[in-house]
């Protein structure tokens, strides 16, 4: 994580998903070691705004900053879901030139899991896995999407020893998330705030 | 990044080691089985005809694998991670169009033996065969490539791949198939001249087609 610093801002964005507009003139900006905290009810907008950060999918308005390597976690884990979990791994371990897999195995206590098929895990343990991809890949802006949904307490209490730890290494994190984390010092952004008022709507 | 994706995309795809990949070719052999029951077994009927039914068999062959080649990495969001890696969508379907060439032409050139002994087709037309699968495949697995990316966001997309394929498939099914008929070469140049154009043009297609799907 020597790379120049990260950098995470976005200016007075607006996102459409088909034809409706979710939110605009959305502005922030993330400096190193910070962490933001999405909230707003199903549909508002999370996703899209996440995608939009990761270069995904173009915005309707606006422009977004980024620098540093992204980081993409979301409901989909890129792994092969006929491969044994190891293996699955080990391609984006590969690929990412990842650090340690062991011990970020060992941390995710997915050893055990190593030679199960990943679409035979659960819903948590393959969030976990998911951490363990991203964790290989040493991004220094992280994009979390419901990071904690599907996980038990103890592994809820994990991920947010990993912000933890990203943040105090200087990363970035943005996480959209309905439940809490304990982060201290994360900002938070009400997506619903920047979400169009009915009469310019109509 | 490239050899390890083109060693995974291969391990997918590959007869035996991926998930029900063999099955192109065992249909492939499977229509060259049936045709002699269809049609009796005169050998001068089934040498005259038997080569236009190994294209045919070929072409099917080519629709079976598309419903897994694009969309099911899609809804897995692989993609998406390797975009974030820097990785163009052109430079993943290029990986992706050789994994699947390689996993589909060179075992049914091989099948091809089989399937030629049942059929009676010998000597040079056998080899005209052969030849004309080996440079006709690559435009097959092309125009399969961009198919299965086009259609990767739609409910039927599988149902409407097959149909989309007969068409685009024609040209190199007339020169294939008409190159064993007059028994010359230049025929083969013309279907490994499309398939040369076809693979050309596969990657920027499809790269093309997962971005825009990637968008909804």
């Amino acid at each position: 994580m020597q790379a120049p610093s990260p950098a995470l801002s976005v200016h007075d964005l607006a996102c459409r998903r088909g034809e409706r507009l979710l939110f605009r003139r959305l502005s922030f900006a993330l400096e190193p070691g910070a962490a933001c905290h999405v909230t707003g009810a199903n549909g508002a907008g999370k996703t899209t705004l996440i995608r939009a950060l990761a270069g995904l999918m173009t915005p309707y308005a606006g422009e977004v900053r980024r620098e540093g390597a992204l980081g993409l976690l979301d409901e989909r884990s890129g792994l092969d879901p006929d491969l044994p979990l190891g293996r699955a791994l080990a391609f984006w371990f590969a690929v990412d030139a990842g650090n340690a897999p062991q011990a970020i195995m060992a941390r995710l206590r997915l050893e055990a899991l190593a030679e199960v098929p990943v679409r035979y895990l659960s819903t948590g343990q393959k969030k976990r896995a998911a951490f363990a991809r991203l964790l290989g890949q040493a991004a220094q802006v992280w994009l979390l999407d419901e990071p904690l949904s599907g996980l038990d307490t103890a592994s809820q209490g994990l991920v947010s020893e990993l912000v933890r730890e990203h943040c105090a290494q200087r990363g970035i994190a943005l996480i959209a998330s309905h439940q809490p984390l304990d982060v201290p010092g994360m900002t938070h952004l009400a997506i619903e705030d920047y979400a169009p008022s009915d009469e310019a709507e109509a | 990044m490239l050899a390890q994706l083109l060693r995974r995309d291969l391990a997918q795809f590959f007869p035996f080691t991926g998930s029900g990949a063999a099955l192109p070719v065992v249909f492939f052999v499977a229509v060259a089985m049936l045709f002699p029951f269809a049609v009796g077994p005169d050998a001068n009927l089934l040498a005259r005809t038997g080569g236009g039914v190994v294209w045919i068999a070929a072409l099917l062959a080519a629709i079976l694998p598309l419903e897994k080649l694009v969309a099911r990495d899609i809804d897995l969001g692989f993609f998406d991670q390797l975009k974030l890696r820097g990785l163009a969508e052109e430079a993943m379907m290029a990986v992706r169009l050789i994994a699947h060439w390689l996993s589909f032409g060179p075992p049914l050139v091989l099948a091809t033996l089989p399937a030629a002994a049942l059929l009676k087709i010998e000597g040079e037309t056998l080899q005209i065969l052969a030849v004309g699968l080996l440079v006709g495949t690559p435009g097959l697995a092309a125009i399969g490539l961009i198919i299965a990316a086009l259609t990767a966001s739609l409910r039927a997309g599988a149902a409407l791949s097959g149909l989309l394929l007969i068409p685009l498939a024609l040209p190199i099914l007339i020169f294939g198939a008409g190159a064993l008929a007059r028994q010359d070469q230049i025929s083969l140049g013309f279907v490994a001249a499309i398939s040369l154009a076809l693979v050309a043009i596969a990657p920027f297609a499809a790269g093309a087609a997962i971005r825009a799907a990637r968008e909804n």
